[in-house]
């Protein structure tokens, strides 16, 4: 069984920049969600929000891409919003705590329009 | 006979005084102390049969022989010759002008030479051996110093590691011959993913070979960057090579281009021994034609392509495997090295069972004739991740200290991203027991996490140490035991993620995998022994709760 590499989109939305991911995240996605990153970040958009309606397998290595860009973000005063998540990778950014640094959304509708939590476990 | 045709020397030196009492009967170059130019006696000259064969000092004015060295020995005023014979073999000549009394050498004399002439003889050749046994030590140490060149060339040139493919088994053999010749592979990773793969063989040995071999392959590599086709790199390669080529010497060469997605190979072959493919249907040569490089320019080279379905693997040899010969000098051959292929699956695997074949073959202690290479690529069966799986009847008795019952039992090679596959078969093996929807995601992360351990850490990523993954049930509990061969050496501590820290960059990002499988099991557990680390992950079946530790 292949890996299916991360693919990388960025598009606006009412102000926030959306990195739709679509493949598996995890080390080999680094350079992509690096670079997506960049372009999300190049226009200074109010919000980033990371999409991962695509990503059906996140490891503990795509965890360690997602700190790090959140560690960028928190620098650059931009402020992170994840959505489109499951419900077991949910689980894990609130095992993680990454819960608690980011807002979870429930949907793209939600992320891009308040911000609001959708779900405090 | 050596001894014979060495040039015999002859000294005649006299007084001034006596040259000038006797000048009459003195010939005319006696006069000063002279060293004349010594006398060749040619191989076939009569006079050494007669020397050799003479029972004492000979009388050169008296001897009537058809001999051109006689003539010279009378012309230079020599009277008598004492042969000087050791061991029936004449290894010199004591040449004597006249008796400085001007007269005849008496008897007495004569005795006189012979005795001297039986004592100097074994002392003379005894000192002739030493010289000949020092100039061949230092022969011998200035091709022992040549070959330390050779071999130091030839290995500065061959690949220091071999690439990672995912997916594939790629080993590769070089064993030099004493007399180093000029074999040589290579693995050259392409732009577009794709990698090169070179077998090559410099006709000759030695520096020359080694040097010949390491310009092929630096003109081979810059070329395989540039030109994508393996026919057009030979045609490059040749055209650089033709005109500095030493004369008598030329390169086979067999270049192939994998991409390691498709298993497709194209590849071209200046006049080297065609590589072997095992498929399913039996093992075929890879054809395709052309002249050994660097024998002369504008040549082209067939190009032909193959596919390497998941399974089936391809070696390439240096023609040391197939020439090398048998106490009876037959030759190992192709039938035998087609064979061999034909039995074993590929990788190292196949590597070691041909050297096992030739040393066999060649019998103990055979001295190596000539430099033995070999490249095989293997396809990972079954979509490039699995190794090997048990039969199932094996499994039920291969727990016997559990009650357990084995789900399922499997292999997996250590290559990135075979954690999911992994996921994939343990979800399959679990499928009957009614795990709910949330503790089998939570089962499918450890299991990924853990397999990424093993495969990592314990298995440092190498193709010949798998991770061997047991499903087991037992006692109301599901437990997945994953094993990697890194060794039973002490798991460091593993330092709990701390996301502030991380966010801080005072921790590194990485390091979540421990964490996350110890959150999503109820328990987990390591255990050292044997061959490598056993990491444990139990679920409970009833009453398992939600698995929130």
């Amino acid at each position: 069984m292949a890996m299916r590499e991360l693919a990388v989109a960025v598009r606006e939305r009412d102000g926030a920049a959306i990195i739709d991911l679509q493949g598996d995240v995890n080390a080999a996605g680094e350079a992509a969600l690096q670079g997506g990153y960049a372009q999300a970040v190049r226009d200074g958009p109010e919000s980033v929000v990371l999409n991962f309606a695509g990503a059906d397998y996140i490891n503990s290595t795509g965890i360690a891409l997602i700190v790090g860009l959140l560690a960028q973000a928190r620098a650059h005063d931009v402020q992170m919003t994840a959505c489109g998540l499951s419900d077991h990778y949910r689980e894990i950014f609130e095992i993680t705590r990454l819960a608690d640094f980011m807002t979870i959304a429930d949907s793209e509708d939600g992320a891009v329009s308040g911000a609001e939590r959708g779900d405090d476990a | 006979m050596a001894a014979l045709t060495r040039p015999f020397r002859r000294r005649l030196r006299r007084r001034d005084r006596e040259a000038a009492s006797s000048a009459v009967q003195r010939p005319p170059a006696a006069e000063a102390p002279v060293e004349q130019a010594p006398v060749e006696i040619a191989p076939n000259d009569p006079l050494l049969a007669y020397l050799q064969s003479a029972s004492g000092a000979v009388d050169i004015e008296a001897l009537e022989l058809d001999s051109p060295a006689l003539g010279e020995l009378k012309a230079a005023g020599v009277k008598l010759a004492v042969p000087l014979v050791s061991q029936g073999e004449l290894i010199g000549v004591l040449n004597l002008g006249p008796r400085l009394s001007e007269q005849d050498y008496s008897s007495d004399d004569r005795k006189l030479l012979d005795n001297l002439a039986a004592q100097a003889a074994p002392a003379l050749r005894v000192g002739q051996l030493v010289r000949e046994q020092e100039a061949e030590a230092a022969t011998r140490q200035r091709f022992e110093q040549e070959l330390e060149v050779a071999r130091l060339i030839q290995q500065n040139f061959l690949p220091k590691e071999l690439p990672e493919l995912p997916g594939w088994q790629v080993a590769a053999y070089y064993r030099p011959a004493r007399e180093v010749g000029g074999d040589f592979y290579d693995v050259i990773p392409l732009p577009d993913g794709r990698v090169g793969f070179v077998v090559g063989d410099v006709t000759d040995k030695g520096v020359p070979a080694a040097l010949v071999m390491s310009a092929t392959r630096s003109v081979l590599r810059a070329s395989a960057q540039r030109l994508i086709e393996p026919g057009e790199v030979l045609e490059r390669v040749n055209e650089h090579l033709c005109p500095d080529m030493p004369e008598k010497m030329f390169v086979t060469c067999l270049y192939g281009v994998l991409d390691p997605e498709t298993g497709h190979l194209r590849f071209a072959n200046a006049g080297h021994d065609l590589p072997y493919v095992k498929t399913a249907d039996g093992v075929v040569e890879l054809r395709a034609r052309g002249m050994p490089l660097g024998l002369m320019p504008g040549m082209s080279y067939e190009e032909k392509e193959a596919t390497l379905e998941p399974g089936e693997s391809v070696l390439l040899h240096s023609d040391g495997v197939v020439e090398a010969h048998d106490p009876e000098r037959d030759m190992f051959g192709f039938p035998r090295l087609k064979q061999t292929v034909g039995e074993v699956p590929g990788g190292q695997a196949l590597i070691d069972r041909v050297l096992a074949d030739l040393d066999a073959f060649t019998g103990p202690g055979a001295e190596q004739e000539d430099d033995i290479t070999m490249v095989t690529l293997q396809r990972s069966a079954g979509g490039s991740v699995l190794v090997a799986e048990l039969p199932g009847d094996e499994r039920v008795a291969s727990d016997p200290g559990s009650n357990g019952r084995v789900l399922a039992e499997f292999e997996l090679a250590s290559e990135p991203g075979n954690e999911r596959e992994a996921m994939k078969r343990v979800e399959g093996a679990v499928a009957d027991l009614g795990l709910e929807a949330a503790r089998l995601d939570r089962l499918k992360t450890a299991v990924a996490e853990a397999t990424m351990n093993a495969m990592e850490h314990g298995n440092e990523y190498r193709p010949d140490r798998p991770v061997s993954i047991r499903v087991l049930e037992s006692l109301g509990s599901l437990r997945v035991q994953i094993s990697d061969r890194g060794g039973a050496g002490e798991v460091a501590p593993a330092e709990a993620p701390d996301l502030e820290a991380k966010l801080e960059g005072r921790q590194k990002p990485r390091g979540w995998g421990l964490f996350l499988i110890e959150k999503m099991v109820d328990e987990a557990r390591v255990t050292s022994g044997g061959e490598g680390h056993t990491l444990e992950l139990v679920m409970r079946l009833e009453g398992g709760g939600d698995g929130d530790a």
